[in-house]
């Protein structure tokens, strides 16, 4: 179901609406051994329906992500590993396939920009805190000023 | 002609906001009293015609006129009376007008609840909202005018989304609108403080209310819509990293940092500059938010630019908005002097901790949302950005959060005791571990889930720890006394922190639920964790705009009925759509979830049943962090319009125990 999210926050009720099949994982398309479905469903969970709107084909209805479904559950039956079916699926319809985006030139400044914000944050901070520790450090009395408090003092 | 007067109150209202977007200015610029008095009734004034504006559209659609065009595109005459009100904000241009009225609220709640603010302030403050009511009046009028007429009128309209009929849509949009536009005023504020120039805690204390009023309605309208998801969408996800969630969690970020700084500027007259810099963002956040709905520029970068005529309005709409603000903010942020100093491990360096991380994650939420538009605009390559990466990014910037959130409680003002503090909050770890320890005996659910509970425990009894540690000080027969002798903002902080925690709780119990897609026969028993779900029979049924096949289900555990449930499958003839319509029942905090798919010539359907213990905890979480900002804003010292008289009267040094 393309739209389906959507409609989430309702602000989003203009744009094409579809019929809405009621289903993403089916029961017909899931696997005997439960340990190899519940592989199955975790790599379904991190592979997006590319004709939908950031679902996973876990999620999504489109015949397509059906389509998905079963081939990623053929291929774990014929004993692939998680890497070797996301390396094949990704050779056929690119990264866009995967939800979370593999770390390379173009996705460094995503992948890196927590830590960026963290430590540039941590350095500004440090910074200002020194600047505003120096400008208000009161700074000592010279001779003359001395010999003044000791003059009031005495008074 | 009641739609044809609505739409020339809409005019009209343009018409007053420009005048007040100049002459308050103006009047503050020569300190002329009677220029500034302009503003407060002006205010008001466009507040009454944006009312009977949305009045008249409301009427439209109650009465079915189907010769409006935003009529027949989202109503349908057989459509129950609810929806034909909420079907108003159900659709672009009526959900605008929904967003300039609630803009008109707050001005005129400005207007109304501020008189013990400086003039010039609230004349600047209220030209400042005229400007961004005028903005938006004009996008509606150019682009999104919800009272066109058709020249010919159908007999019957196309009906609403049938996702959209549902109380839920009543009440969140509204929500979430209150707490985006709310965030405007402190833009506001911000903004006429930097016009002149004039920033201190008593700024601080008049901003307070209105920033804490719209991170209320900002965190209840997200746990609502996510709530809504959860029961409409039939599969049980209440949370999925969509950009149009995205929109909504980065003022919530904003937001909560704004409130927990201007809580260090209100005190200790420190981080001026980044109080004023977080107000001009977290409404920037918001107007982004609105873009990203609004325009269609998520739905494709292409679709945005083959019909780029809201989008544009509105981009230039943000970047006049964010980028006036920005330069203003560059061109003053220099005159702002600094405040007080503390040492790194104190109440204000906790703060400052907690600035940085929330900073981040809104960071990482904006990248992640955003970073594929840019990168397919610039290079044409298309990446995903999905749950797994925020769940790689996001969640480890939230959990030092949450640890350091008791501890941040625990610190005193200027200069803290760190292993004070922790000594002090002993009890709420070995509360957190033993927890940790229970859930995993009980469940063996993945590690993480129970590490994440005793997380949440120990933030929930660290939340209180200062607070119990005074009211229980000595004399025990006393402590309902103290306990309302304390300065409601603490229980406040209490409540809010705590509901957090509360909302982890739920996310956590998530690990050890049960999920099960089968197909079910009428008479069928299926095991679900604790409890055994019979199908009762497969039953069809007419609604008024729609048909259905809906699955009575009994719950039962240990063989006696404890719930029932009545999970349908609906269509809507007239959208040509069908919905799932999910049966839920909730026992204890957990809820029995299950949603049907068609059914099959021979009798049998898709069925999804799920058992998701403790997961109600995730909404009310949401509940008591709303209830925890309540207390916060009843608060004696912080009311609305207080912040004069105390700056007349000081509180002595040390009569206020800190909070």
């Amino acid at each position: 179901m393309m739209m389906r999210k959507r409609f989430l926050f309702a602000v989003l009720a203009i744009g094409a609406m579809q019929p809405l099949p009621a289903f993403a994982v089916r029961p017909d398309e899931m696997l005997q051994d439960p340990a190899l479905e519940a592989r199955a469903r975790a790599l379904s969970g991190e592979l997006r329906c590319m004709v939908c709107q950031n679902e996973s084909i876990d999620e999504s209805d489109a015949p397509l992500a059906h389509d998905l479904r079963v081939l990623v559950r053929e291929h774990l039956q014929a004993g692939e590993s998680e890497a070797a079916i996301r390396q094949y699926l990704v050779a056929r319809y690119g990264d866009f396939i995967l939800l979370k985006p593999p770390f390379k030139a173009e996705t460094f400044l995503l992948w890196l920009t927590p830590l960026l914000v963290l430590v540039l944050g941590g350095i500004g901070i440090a910074l200002a805190a020194k600047r505003r520790s120096q400008a208000q450090a009161v700074p000592a009395l010279n001779a003359e000023e001395q010999a003044r408090l000791a003059d009031l003092l005495k008074k | 002609m009641i739609v044809e007067t609505g739409h020339y109150a809409l005019v009209l209202a343009l018409a007053l906001a420009l005048v007040n977007a100049v002459i308050p200015i103006w009047g503050a610029r020569r300190h002329d009293p009677q220029l500034m008095a302009v503003a407060p009734s002006v205010a008001v004034m466009t507040f009454v015609l944006i009312a009977y504006a949305f009045f008249a559209l409301t009427y439209a659609h109650v009465v079915s006129d189907f010769s409006v065009a935003n009529v027949v595109e989202n109503s349908h005459s057989a459509k129950p009376l609810i929806y034909k009100i909420s079907g108003v904000w159900g659709n672009h241009e009526g959900s605008m007008l929904l967003w300039v009225l609630i803009l008109a609220i707050f001005g005129a709640a400005v207007a109304l609840f501020s008189r013990n603010m400086p003039d010039e302030l609230r004349a600047n403050v209220l030209a400042m909202q005229s400007w961004i009511g005028a903005a938006f009046l004009l996008f509606i009028l150019l682009t999104s005018n919800p009272f066109a007429r058709l020249a010919q009128p159908p007999a019957e309209g196309q009906d609403l989304n049938p996702l959209l009929q549902d109380p839920g849509l009543a009440i969140h949009p509204p929500l979430l609108y209150l707490g985006y536009v709310g965030l405007s005023i402190t833009f506001s504020f911000a903004a006429a403080a930097l016009i002149s120039g004039r920033i201190d805690a008593a700024w601080a204390r008049y901003v307070r209310p209105w920033t804490l009023i719209a991170w209320i309605f900002l965190t209840l309208g997200i746990a609502m819509g996510s709530y809504w998801a959860y029961y409409t969408l039939g599969w049980g996800g209440f949370w999925f990293w969509d950009p149009v969630e995205n929109a909504s969690l980065m003022p919530w970020l904003a937001a909560t940092a704004l409130l927990h700084c201007a809580a260090v500027m209100e005190k200790r007259e420190a981080l001026r500059v980044w109080t004023i810099f977080l107000a001009i963002l977290a409404f920037s956040l918001s107007l982004i938010g609105t873009f990203l709905v609004r325009s269609g520029v998520l739905t494709s970068v292409h679709a945005f630019a083959s019909d780029p005529q809201r989008g544009v309005f509105i981009l230039v709409i943000l970047t006049g908005f964010i980028g006036g603000s920005l330069a203003l903010f560059a061109f003053r942020a220099g005159e702002l002097k600094q405040g007080g100093i503390f040492a790194p491990v104190s109440r204000e360096g906790a703060l400052v901790l907690n600035n940085l991380l929330l900073t981040a994650a809104c960071a990482t939420v904006f990248v992640g949302t955003l970073y594929p538009l840019a990168l397919e605009a610039l290079t044409g390559e298309k990446i995903s950005v999905g749950a797994p990466f925020f769940n790689a990014t996001f969640v480890p910037l939230f959990l030092p959060l949450f640890f350091a959130m008791p501890i941040g409680q625990m610190l005193a003002w200027k200069r803290g005791d760190l292993l004070g503090a922790a000594q002090r909050l002993m009890v709420a770890l070995g509360c957190g571990v033993v927890a940790a320890l229970i859930f995993a005996a009980w469940h063996g659910a993945p590690w993480a889930s129970y590490c994440l509970a005793g997380l949440s425990v120990y933030v929930i009894v660290g939340s209180f720890t200062d607070l119990a540690g005074r009211v229980f000080a000595d004399n025990a027969s006393h402590a309902w006394h103290r306990a309302t002798g304390l300065p409601r903002s603490a229980w406040g902080t209490a409540f809010a922190h705590a509901g957090l925690a509360v909302t982890l709780l739920g996310l956590a119990a998530t690990g050890w639920g049960v999920d099960r897609v089968l197909t079910v026969r009428a008479g069928e028993t299926i095991a679900l964790g604790p409890y055994e779900v019979s199908v009762l029979g497969l039953v069809p049924e007419q609604g008024p705009n729609y048909s259905a096949l809906s699955a009575p289900s009994i719950i039962r555990k240990g063989g006696v009925a404890v719930a029932k449930i009545v999970p349908e499958s609906r269509f809507y003839p007239s959208r040509r759509m069908s919905r799932a319509e999910a049966g839920i029942a909730t026992l204890g905090f957990g809820q029995v979830y299950m949603s049907i798919g068609g059914a099959s010539p021979d009798g049998a359907i898709d069925a999804r049943l799920y058992w998701k213990p403790l997961v109600s905890l995730i909404w009310l979480g949401a509940l008591i962090m709303g209830f925890g900002g309540l207390l916060s804003l009843s608060d004696r010292r912080l009311r609305i319009g207080v912040a004069r008289r105390a700056r007349v009267a000081p509180v002595p040094p040390g009569a206020q125990p800190a909070e």
